[in-house]
Order: C-alpha cells, then structure tokens, then sequence
C-alpha cells in the first residue's frame, strides 16, 4: 500500500492506527485527541529512549490547539484531494510518481492524494478548431502568411481552412508532445501546402474543393498520428479559396468573361429565332398569294374565255347584225362615260382654242354627269389648224 | 543543543535522506543518474526510484517531442529562383547521455544545432530541383530525404528526429509580383478567348440564320413564281383555246373590250370628229 511508500509514511501512519481502533464514523474532536495522543506518545517513545520526558508536549495545553488544528485540516484536505468527480465530457489522466497508471471516466473516483498520485483533466469532447489563414468567427482577418501559398502551376492562392479536433487519447495528449494543439496547427499548415501545391490553380479554387478538403482531414491525421498527439481530425473546411487580392479583378472578369460566351451565344440564338421564323412566315404568305394569283388568273381566263366563246357562237349565227351591234354598244359605252367634244371640221374656221387643261379640271371637279357635254364657252374660231385638230381626234378618239 | 530537540532534528535529519534517496520520473521526462558526475543510468521507466543519496544526481530531460519552427530562409532552386521556405522540425532526445554530453542538456542549443543541419540539407535539396518540384511533385521526397538526412546527423547529439515538414515555400517578393502579372495575363487570355469564342459562335449563329433566311427567302420566291406561271400558262391555254375558233372576231371582241377600259372616266376628253363610223346617221338618216 502507498501508506507505507517512502515519503508518506510519516504524516499517515497516525491516521491509519486511530482508523482501526474506531469502528464507527468518529466523532471529529475525538479523532483529533486521539490521534494527538498518538503522536505525542510517538514522541515520547522515542524521546524516552534517548531520556523520557513523555509530558513535554502532551502536558501542554496551549500547544494542544495549534497542532490539532493543523493535522485536521490536513485530513480534510487529504479526502477532498483523493476525491475526483469527472465532468461527463472529460477524463482523468492519473499518474503516480510520474508513472501513468489509469485514465479516469466520468464520474466520481477516489484516486489516492496528492504527492503520489496526480490526476489531470482533459475535455476530449470539446470540438477544438484550428484556423489557419485567418482568424475570428467570419474569416475577415486573413492572415496573409498563412494563406498565401503556391498551386502547382505556380500561381498564388489564397486559401482559408479551418479544422476540427478533438482529443481522442487524453494521455497521449499529455505525454507524447509538447503543446499538441500548436503541433496540429503546424501539420495543418503543411498538409494544406502540400495538397494545394499537387493540384492546379482552377483545380483548386472551383471544382476541387470538397476533394481537396477530404485529402487535407487524411493528410493532417496521418502527420499527426506520427506524434501519437492523441488528437483525431473530425472535418476539414476550407472556408474560403480564392486569388489573391492582387490578381482579384482579373479572376473576376475571367469569370465574366465565362457568362459573356454564354451571352453572345444567347442573344445570336435570340437573333435566329426572331428572324427565321419571320422568314418562314413570309414564305409562306408568298406561297399563298402565288396560289390565290393562279387561281385568279386561271378563273378569269376560264371566264372570259367562256364568255367569248358564247358570244362568238351568237356571233356566227348573224355576223354582220352582231359586229355592228357590237361595236355600237361599245362606242356607246365609251363616249357616253367620257368627256367628248365633237368637232365638224369640214366648217372651215382657221383657228381653234381649245383649253384642254381647263375641260380636265373641270371635269375632274365637276362629279355631276349634268354637266353640258358640249361646253359654252368654247367657241369655234376659224379654221387654222383644223387639220391637226382632226388628226388628234382621230387619233385619239375613234379609230 | 537542547536534548528535547534531538528526535525533531533526528527526524529533518531521516526525511532529508529520503527525499535525497527517492525521485520520480514523469511521463514526459527522461532521466539520467550522475554519480559523482559521472553517468551511471539512463534507463528509466517513468515512476518512483532510488539513489544514494549527494553520491548520485538526477538530471531530467523532456522525452516529449519538441518543435523546432525555424525561421524562414531564402533558398536558391535549380533554375536560380529565390525561395523563401518556411519548415518546422520535430524532434525528440532519444539518447540522453549523449544528448547531455554534446548540448550540456539544453534543448535551445540543440534546436541551433538542428536548424543549422535543416538548413545545409535543404540547401542541397533545393539546390537540385525546380520550383515545380518543389512544389508540387517531389514535395513528399523533399521532406523524407530531409528527415532522413537530418537523422543521420542528428544522432550524434542523441537526438531522433521525428518529421521535418515544409511548411511554406513561397516565391521571393520580386518574384510575386512577376507572378501576380503573369496570373493577370493567364486570366486576361482566357477571359479574351471566352469572349471571341463566345462571339464567334454568336457569328456563326447569325451566319446561319441570315443564310437560312436567305434560302428561305429565295425558295419561296421560286415556289411563288413557279405557281404563278403554272397558273398564266393555264391562262393562256384557255384563252388561246378560246380566242383561236375566230381571231377575226376575237380582234373586234377584244378592241371593242378594250375601248370601253381604256375610255371609263370623265377626265378622258375624246375631241371626235362626226365622219367616224358611229355618226353615220348623225347627219343623215341614209348612210353615206
């Protein structure tokens, strides 16, 4: 038993022998007079070997108080440090002397007291997160030299990650290396280097960054396990990859450039699909009046033609009565529907003033067919150019 | 000396003895017992131990890992570029005595030592390749052959290293910002080429609609005019069909026809003279 480890052995032996007499739970103020009169019989056991004075310290009084006081407050310091309540989310590494003997679990445990055995807390289920290229909750605050790194075409970007972790192993967590949250920093800081640095720059600030993500979580651990942190990676964000604040307008317009392409094939296709169906449209309108100007002409040639041939077999029953019928009716038609001026040139006068310009407004304006056919005011004066008058009617008029 | 005082200094005298005779080991510790300066022990296991007492002396040494984060350092690649890397050691005593006999003990002599070794290996590893390997290829190499090499001579010092791991390798300031410009270009010559093929397949597009349309266009003129003369030949045959029983007739027929179309508004002024046929009997009740 630690009780009679070296080391201990002084201060306890007293508190073990009172412990066996009492059989019950002892009253306070007896424990502490018993175990006074323990030590002071202690005392002078050995003090009588080398003389006996046994009442030098019993007998007096006034160091009776003090001491009794001291020894119980070291009891109960002893049983409140032997006592451990571990908190659901941690454990209690234990170590006696140094050495590691046993990891506590949640709960109460009673662990002997300090200086032989140490219990250390660790919360392994805290979630921890390392940030790495920026700092704060909104990854505003971009810490430049740790975000800045080289992709393999040897451009650089700018990539913010944020790991997770949690102690998986308390006491390796302890013991295998100095500060192991600084070294998971450093692990993360080079896998992320290391992942970026194998893939290209498009690679890794578009398509690739859930991939790229899951490679640094594997990668980190793997470097981490080599140290036996104690420390298990549980996800790997990359919060945020993009060119660096230099090369940023490029990057942008690059990426416009993209959704222009898109645009300009749009709005050629938008071109197209406005005019062809247009086109077709009209083609079609020209095909249909050309139909409708076939039939028209075929039917009116069917119908003029049917009227003339009726009319012709009339006529070749009485050819003279129908010509001359004919040719009446239609000089009828004709004279009756126009402006006419009849001139008897044979009267000999020279000249002859004739204001076609004015019959033409005249008529124009006039829509009354009551209108005088032979107007007043045109007189006959003699005869000048009468021949010429007549070559014009005839020419003209009647042939 | 008062003879009551004699069991206490008895007592001072026992515990003294034993707190000289008794150590513990932690777990991150190693430990080494000196006898008169000399060692005697390194091997213990983390716990409780004895030694004899102001004979023996303990020293203790951290057996956890330690890390030696180097500052950066510029390295020249084989194409003469300047890089600044950025690399972090983890090492830990392995050999305590000679770890205590070579750096009298002191881990910050050791991390000199170290990085002074780190920093010829990675000269020399650096020195062979390019950038690209560096970077991205031959980075895993990089970093085995420099543990490797790092552990061969860092055995000397009782030291084993564990890891050395490159952290940051970036390009000197000048050269960042010939890359910053050349990132520039890259990008300005794809976003050019999406444009231009954006406009070109715009082009071929309008190209192609423009023909169709034309074609289109062209087609249903033919289709027009073919149906047009199909209809004025049809036309002409019935009229031909019809006009050829009598082409004397059909002469008289058509002018007469034609006199009426021509002469239907007021505005034709006709200035005739009564010899025409049609005033035969203008004058006369007997034709002339």
């Amino acid at each position: 038993m630690a009780w009679n480890e070296p080391g201990g052995n002084k201060d306890k032996d007293p508190w073990g022998g009172g412990n066996g007499k009492d059989q019950g739970p002892p009253d306070l103020d007896e424990v502490v007079r018993k175990v006074q009169d323990k030590l002071s019989s202690m005392l002078g056991g050995r003090k009588s070997g080398g003389g006996g004075n046994v009442s030098s310290i019993g007998g007096s009084g006034s160091s009776k108080g003090p001491i009794g006081l001291i020894i119980v407050a070291a009891i109960v310091w002893l049983i409140f440090d032997s006592l451990h309540v571990i908190d659901q989310a941690e454990r209690g590494v234990v170590t006696r002397f140094g050495a590691y003997v046993a990891t506590l679990e949640p709960g109460l445990n009673v662990r002997m007291p300090r200086p032989i055995e140490y219990v250390q807390r660790v919360n392994i289920e805290q979630v921890r997160v390392a940030e790495i290229g920026y700092q704060g909750a909104n990854t505003e605050l971009t810490v430049l030299q740790e975000a800045l790194m080289l992709t393999k075409d040897e451009a650089i970007v700018e990539v913010k990650f944020a790991i997770q972790y949690k102690v998986v192993d308390a006491s390796d967590y302890l013991f295998s290396v100095i500060n192991p949250d600084e070294t998971l920093v450093q692990a993360a800081e080079s896998a992320i280097r290391e992942i970026v640095g194998k893939n290209g720059t498009d690679y890794v600030l578009t398509e690739g960054r859930s991939e790229l993500a899951q490679n640094v979580r594997l990668l980190v651990q793997e470097i981490i396990d080599r140290y036996n942190t104690g420390l298990i990676v549980l996800d790997a964000n990359m919060q945020d990859a993009q060119p660096p604040e230099q090369v940023q307008a490029a990057f942008d317009d690059a990426i416009k450039s993209r959704e222009d392409q898109e645009r300009f094939i749009n709005e050629a296709q938008a071109y197209s699909n406005d005019i062809l169906p247009k086109a077709r449209g009209q083609a079609a309108r020209q095909i249909e009046e050309a139909n409708g100007y076939k039939a028209r002409v075929v039917a009116q040639a069917e119908g003029e033609s049917d009227r003339f041939t009726k009319v012709l077999r009339e006529y070749e029953r009485a050819p003279e009565v129908t010509r001359e019928r004919l040719y009446i009716e239609a000089i009828e038609t004709v004279l009756s529907n126009s402006t006419k001026i009849m001139l008897d040139t044979k009267g000999g006068s020279n000249l002859l003033y004739l204001p076609l310009d004015r019959l033409i407004d005249r008529s124009g304006a006039s829509s009354s067919r009551g209108a005088s056919p032979v107007p007043s005011q045109i007189n006959v004066p003699s005869s000048g150019s009468r021949e010429t008058l007549r070559d014009n009617s005839r020419s003209r008029g009647v042939r | 000396m008062d003879r009551r005082m004699l069991p206490i200094v008895l007592v001072v005298v026992i515990l003294v003895l034993l707190s000289q005779s008794v150590f513990t080991v932690s777990e991150t510790e190693k430990a080494v017992r000196f006898r008169l300066g000399e060692i005697v022990d390194t091997d213990y296991n983390p716990g409780l131990h004895f030694k004899l007492p102001f004979v023996n002396n303990i020293r203790k040494f951290d057996s956890r890992i330690i890390t030696l984060d180097a500052t950066p350092e510029e390295f020249l690649t084989a194409e003469k570029k300047n890089l600044v890397v950025d690399s972090f050691v983890k090492w830990r005593i392995n050999e305590v005595s000679n770890f205590y006999t070579s750096t009298g003990g002191s881990i910050s002599t050791a991390n000199l030592r170290l990085s002074q070794i780190i920093k010829e290996t990675l000269k020399g590893e650096f020195g062979r390749r390019t950038i690209k390997e560096v970077v991205s290829g031959e980075r895993r190499n990089v970093m085995d052959n420099l543990t490797k090499k790092t552990n061969l001579q860092a055995a000397k010092f009782g030291i084993q290293v564990v890891d050395v791991r490159l952290k940051r390798i970036d390009l000197s300031d000048k050269i960042s910002d010939s890359v910053f410009q050349r990132m520039e270009s890259e990008r300005s010559r794809i976003a050019k080429d999406f444009r231009s093929k954006g406009a070109e397949a715009a082009e071929r597009i309008r190209a192609d609609a423009d023909r169709q349309r034309e074609i289109i266009k062209a087609e249903a003129y033919r289709d027009a005019e073919r149906i047009r003369g199909d209809g004025d030949a049809k036309a002409s045959e019935l009229y031909a069909n019809a006009y050829s029983a009598n082409e004397e007739f059909y002469s008289l027929y058509r002018s007469l026809n034609a006199y009426k179309s021509t002469f239907s508004d007021k505005g034709d002024i006709l200035v005739i003279d009564p010899s025409a046929d049609f005033f035969k009997y203008f004058g006369q009740s007997t034709p002339r």
